[in-house]
């Protein structure tokens, strides 16, 4: 990826595309309300957006049924809108916003029940990759994209595929994916996510000093990366689900062709179709806790 | 030492008699209670008071003996002194021991003196820490037999000490069986000065010759078959795990050609003559081993050479007897020692199994709590809303922020302290956890600039590309004819700095092109 001549632009312009958590049914339980949240966030898009001239926010909200991109900074239809009270970015973004909080309701029909409220942060990280891939592709100038991930919503098991495929793609284009988990328990997909594409990851102690952690943390841009010591977490929480159920697991069998992982014995392999053979009297995938599971069901 | 007699009062008196110059005495018919007064060389006095006349003059007749021999060499009147005292029965022996163990031991007579003498110890206390030395003693010239001297048996002439019987066994059993039966003792040794004679001749057909003559005589001149068997008995006996190749030199029966021979000459093998050399080395350890095996008997106690004999033989007997046990010993050990592992059967070392379903457990129950948290969060959400009131509280708050604006201050300030504190402790206390991003080493930490000059790559560089310089100056600088001699050694050199050079930039480019790879701010 054309990246040499990016520095050429200058050191230190940044694309930022925010991940914007807008789970109503984790809002409505947080300790931090919905409008804080949004106070401290809006407050730091205008700090990234004065750190230099040339820096571009967007903004993409993850909903409980969809998606959608709510804000962008570089595009020239920005109305002001209303009393004057607040920049126009934010006046934009709370209007789109709001319109996009109506789409998702109307689009979901049930009432969760039995499974844990997660957004669609699969879909909203695959959103922003093609959107910074259609920058790769804009010219050799362009800033340095990184994606801000602001979740509060717990990790949904099924999305594990989706969300790793994603990972590895935004590796594969060198776009760190930093991570802020608002929740209570701790992500592993965003600890992964970090680890994996040199992002930095960080659970606010307090919440009330949100704004605090992001200026200090999520706002360097990646020139000055080099110079500064940011936090890194003690450990990364490497589980993974497995396919045939989304449960999370952290011993399973592997199918030694695509790599999928199930947490019990099966006969085909349900991604690549690639029969297990029988022939030996053990299991065949190579997987290294194979045995010790049997040891254990016996 | 006086006691006083008076039980009431513990006190001892210890008084040295060297110090007492003189002594009083009341005389028995005198009125006056029984005192013996002892003058103190100080110029005071001690006076004793006696139950009766009887005791006074038992203690008197005492003092004025010691006061007489303590006008003798002061050395041996202590030590007489120190021996005799009234209280304790001392064998004459015990202090003739006692005296000598001060006469030899200097530094003991300056303790006992030291002691003693000052009133520390009593004279029973200091020996009896010193029990050990008055028991060793008499025994040390008892016990310990003074050994065989060194020397070989070089002359001919047997000693009266048993050596010959217990250097060579074979010589000792012909001893016992020849000696009253066949031969007197005179004869014997005749004949066994007679084989000394010839086997240091270099005259080893005069040796067969004789032997094959006289069958006595033979006897001596044969090896000895007695070693041979205790050889080869020892080599038995011996440790498996040895290296037996230094063993074997010992045996007789496989002595190959090397060897000293008696009389230096090394012959070509005749099968009868074999039998008839003895060779020096096997000589020289065969001394060696019984001299420092020391006398198994008291000599002393033998006066004849026959019953010397005779109880040589008997311990040897008793000796034996040990050494089955011994060998039986060891030859249970070595299989135990010499295992050969890879015959052996895996040992089932008692290791406790690991169990993995403790892990899985753990996981499990710890995803389970996660589900229960989150499953009692969303249960709270669950019957605290339903989909439209969380939708509306969400639309209401964005709404809210619509109306009223940003708010001012964004974040309390300090709260943003706190903040600010803790990452930044955060931060510092994981600083030296290096082992968080592998793709980090601390070359990688510093900045740059700072890289460059730790590596002092640069400054190497600047040195190397001045040389060159100053190398074409040197060779302008000389006239013609000289130019071309100068030119040849320096080509070289420059050749080289001109390699070295591309070297590094070669090098440069490839690791620049590589850093190039991550330059997306890879933290």
């Amino acid at each position: 990826m054309a990246s040499a001549p990016s520095k050429l632009y200058s050191d230190d312009v940044s694309l930022v595309v925010v991940l914007l958590d807008t789970n109503p049914f984790f809002w409505s339980s947080s300790s931090l309300s919905f409008s804080q949240f949004l106070t401290h966030v809006l407050a730091f898009f205008n700090a990234i957006l004065t750190l230099n001239q040339l820096n571009q926010v967007v903004v993409i909200a993850t909903g409980y049924n969809s998606c959608d991109y709510v804000y962008d900074s570089s595009s020239t239809g920005n109305q002001s809108v209303g009393n004057g009270r607040m920049p126009s970015l934010c006046a934009t973004l709370l209007q789109n916003l709001e319109e996009f909080m109506n789409k998702d309701e109307q689009l979901g029909k049930q009432e969760p029940e039995g499974r844990i409220a997660c957004s669609l942060l699969s879909g909203s990280l695959s959103m922003a990759l093609c959107y910074i891939q259609r920058v790769f592709r804009s010219g050799l100038l362009h800033p340095q994209p990184r994606i801000l991930c602001l979740q509060g919503s717990p990790d949904g098991p099924e999305q594990y595929v989706a969300i790793m495929n994603a990972i590895f793609s935004a590796q594969r284009s060198m776009v760190p994916i930093d991570s802020c988990y608002l929740g209570a328990q701790n992500s592993a997909f965003l600890q992964q996510a970090s680890y994996i594409t040199g992002g930095v990851h960080h659970k606010p102690q307090q919440l009330d000093g949100l704004f605090q952690y992001l200026l200090t943390i999520f706002g360097t841009d990646l020139h000055s990366r080099n110079f500064l010591q940011l936090p890194k977490p003690v450990g990364v929480d490497f589980r993974a689900s497995c396919f045939c159920h989304k449960n999370t697991i952290d011993m399973g069998y592997i199918c030694s062709v695509c790599l999928s992982i199930y947490c019990k014995h099966l006969k085909k392999c349900s991604t690549c179709g690639s029969v297990f053979g029988q022939a030996q009297t053990q299991s065949d995938e190579p997987s290294a806790t194979n045995r010790k599971r049997k040891t254990t069901d016996a | 030492m006086f006691m006083p007699d008076n039980r009431n009062s513990g006190a001892k008196l210890v008084v040295e008699f060297k110090s007492i110059q003189g002594h009083k005495y009341t005389k028995e018919g005198s009125n006056k209670p029984p005192l013996i007064n002892l003058a103190n060389a100080q110029g005071g006095s001690y006076i004793f008071e006696f139950d009766s006349y009887s005791d006074l003059h038992v203690c008197r007749d005492f003092v004025s003996k010691v006061l007489e021999k303590s006008k003798e060499t002061p050395n041996a009147a202590l030590e007489k002194s120190a021996v005799k005292l009234p209280d304790e029965q001392l064998s004459e022996e015990e202090m003739q021991l006692r005296i000598k163990l001060l006469q030899e031991n200097s530094e003991l007579q300056k303790l006992h003196r030291q002691f003693v003498g000052g009133n520390i110890l009593t004279e029973a206390e200091f020996w009896a820490a010193r029990k050990k030395l008055l028991d060793r003693d008499p025994s040390k010239k008892s016990k310990q037999r003074v050994g065989f001297k060194s020397a070989m048996i070089s002359d001919i002439r047997p000693a009266t000490d048993g050596r010959i019987f217990a250097e060579k066994p074979a010589v000792h059993r012909a001893f016992l069986n020849f000696v009253p039966n066949k031969m007197t003792e005179m004869e014997f040794w005749t004949k066994y000065c007679r084989a000394e004679y010839l086997s240091r001749t270099k005259n080893y057909h005069a040796v067969v010759a004789e032997a094959a003559e006289d069958e006595e005589l033979a006897v001596f001149l044969k090896e000895d078959d007695i070693l041979a068997n205790e050889v080869r008995k020892k080599i038995r006996r011996v440790d498996p795990t040895l290296d037996m190749e230094a063993d074997e030199g010992d045996d007789y029966t496989h002595l190959p050609d090397h060897g000293i021979f008696r009389d230096g000459t090394k012959e070509s093998n005749e099968l009868q003559s074999e039998h008839y050399r003895r060779t020096l080395l096997q000589d020289l350890n065969r001394h060696a081993a019984v001299v420092l095996e020391g006398r198994t008997i008291d000599v002393e106690r033998e006066d004849s050479t026959r019953a010397l004999a005779e109880a040589l033989a008997r311990s040897k007997r008793g000796n034996e007897g040990a050494d089955n046990n011994a060998n039986e010993e060891r030859l249970d050990r070595t299989p135990r020692v010499a295992e050969i592992e890879d015959l052996q059967a895996p040992h089932c070392l008692p290791l406790a199994p690991l169990s993995i379903k403790d892990a899985r457990e753990y996981f499990d129950s710890q995803q389970a709590n996660t589900l229960k948290a989150s499953r009692d969060s969303q249960a709270s959400m669950k019957c605290s809303l339903s989909r439209q009131e969380a939708y509306g509280s969400v639309r209401d708050a964005i709404s809210e922020i619509k109306d009223m604006g940003l708010s001012d201050p964004i974040v309390n300030p300090e709260v943003a302290l706190k903040v600010y504190s803790g990452l930044t402790h955060n931060i510092s206390s994981i600083k030296y956890h290096l082992g968080k991003n592998p793709r980090e080493t601390v070359l990688d930490r510093l900045p740059s600039a700072t890289k460059e000059k730790l590596l002092y790559v640069n400054r190497l560089k600047d040195a190397l590309s001045n040389i060159y310089p100053q190398l074409e100056e040197m060779k302008e600088s000389l006239p013609a004819d000289l130019r071309h001699q100068v030119s040849l050694l320096v080509r070289p050199m420059q050749q080289a700095l001109d390699a070295a050079i591309q070297h590094y930039d070669a090098d440069l480019q490839k690791r620049s092109a590589k850093s190039g790879e991550k330059p997306n701010g890879y933290v």
